[in-house]
């Protein structure tokens, strides 16, 4: 009656697999979490991909993923994903960015730079 | 705070669940918060967004709390018909107490002597968030994904709800667009209570299906 | 065997636009199977399942192809659809009686007949 075979059956569909206890643990989310929850929003809202390509993208990305990186850390490797694909900036714009910021200093606060 | 002299945005005091907020300013850098200052800031250049936009994002949905999904299941258990157009269309329900949707398919789905429902997303995460505000980590890790439309009484029974043998438990994966809200029982010895007094009872929890109201 | 579950149809109409839904509330419809690569919001643990229509959900555009930003039209059906767990687990479930749903695109249904 059921089916054995799982041959195609990607890690992210997960209803009925074996798992362990459930880890009850909440956190609060930081300000830069709530950041990438607001990008999301707004570059759905501007048309630029929609919900289903943020999932595309985390599926794409592999179980390893789901195990070494935090939920916020997979949205934004997942919205840049979908930006460039969008042509919303380039990678040579973003690399250019992305050492920028990381000149700016070691901490979060420091390397966010106005913020605003 | 360093940044005093622009217009910065910052947490205030503590956050909605008491918690102080995460000191995150003083942490390292890593490579994806760098990602999303290095994002957010050409989408800003780019004329795509604002910061502006960006912030009134992140006040909009620190606004959206379990307060307001209980604000609704205490309107429901005290107006009949209220409740019967919630559970025909809970976005427009929603509505009608002022609470704004923005895109969310509501469904609501009703706890009866007979029949316990419990909600989870298999294939991610999917949430009613623009009412309840962000999920809980646990209801995003493997083991609730996994576990919850196979073995929904064991789940229940870790969150420490022990159901009825006859009662039928009902697990609803959310799958495509629709995203449910569980309208609990309204507990006996309730009886006259007023809105806020019911919605006290209303947890978060509850209204994912994992726990039931307990009277105070 | 198939155990099908008990289903009352809504007494409301769908809140979201459908034309032409080929499934009703109680349609006896089979889950189909497909091993393909790509975005889908079928679960696997459904798959080659047979349940009831709940209800018709709306019309929606197909997220297989919404995905990879496109339109995704034209919008098809998407069903709730209810299975026991005896359906699904077999002698593994828990409690035979009780139920899921899930919503499924039309594309992903067939009818059944009820048995």
């Amino acid at each position: 009656m059921s089916d054995t075979t799982e041959q195609g059956r990607r890690w992210h569909d997960m209803g009925g697999k074996d798992a362990g206890e459930i880890a009850r643990g909440e956190h609060d989310f930081a300000l830069w979490e709530k950041r990438v929850d607001a990008l999301l929003h707004i570059a759905v809202a501007k048309g630029y991909f929609t919900v289903d390509g943020l999932r595309r993208a985390l599926e794409d990305m592999g179980e390893d993923a789901f195990e070494t990186m935090t939920y916020y850390e997979r949205w934004i490797a997942s919205i840049t994903q979908n930006m460039v694909e969008a042509g919303a900036f380039t990678i040579e714009e973003l690399n250019a960015r992305m050492d920028e910021v990381a000149a700016r200093g070691p901490t979060y606060g420091e390397a966010q730079g106005a913020g605003e | 705070m360093p940044h005093d002299h622009h217009d910065h945005f910052h947490h205030e005091g503590m956050s909605p669940s008491g918690h102080p907020f995460q000191p995150d300013n003083d942490h390292p850098l890593t490579y994806w918060q760098r990602m999303e200052i290095a994002v957010r800031e050409l989408l800003v250049e780019k004329g795509i967004t604002t910061a502006a936009a960006i912030n009134a994002q992140i006040e909009k949905m620190d606004a959206r709390t379990p307060a307001l999904g209980a604000a609704v299941v205490a309107r429901a258990w005290g107006d009949p018909a209220f409740k019967a157009r919630l559970l025909a269309d809970g976005s427009a329900a929603m509505e009608e107490m002022g609470i704004d949707p923005d895109g969310l398919k509501l469904v609501v789905v009703e706890n009866t002597d007979e029949v316990h429902n419990v909600v989870v997303c298999t294939l991610c995460s999917c949430y009613p968030r623009n009412l309840l505000g962000l999920p809980p980590d646990w209801y995003k890790t493997r083991a609730y994904r996994s576990r919850t439309v196979r073995e929904p009484r064991a789940v229940l029974g870790e969150f420490g709800l022990e159901l009825a043998e006859d009662v039928r438990v009902q697990v609803h994966d959310s799958t495509a667009d629709m995203r449910y809200l569980v309208l609990p029982r309204r507990p006996d010895g309730t009886e006259g209570w007023d809105a806020e007094a019911l919605a006290a009872i209303v947890t978060r929890d509850c209204m994912i299906g994992v726990a039931v109201p307990q009277m105070p | 065997m198939t155990v099908l579950p008990e289903v009352t149809s809504p007494p409301f109409p769908p809140p979201y636009p459908t034309r032409g839904a080929r499934f009703a509330p109680g349609d006896t419809v089979r889950v189909r199977r497909g091993a393909a690569p790509g975005h889908m919001r079928t679960p696997w643990f459904l798959r080659g399942r047979t349940g009831r229509v709940e209800r018709i959900c709306g019309d929606f555009a197909n997220p297989e192809e919404l995905a990879y930003r496109r339109d995704g039209d034209p919008a098809r059906a998407v069903y709730r659809v209810r299975f026991t767990m005896a359906e699904v687990w077999g002698e593994a479930a828990e409690r035979a009686q009780d139920t899921i749903d899930a919503e499924i695109f039309e594309h992903w249904l067939e009818a059944a007949d009820a048995p």
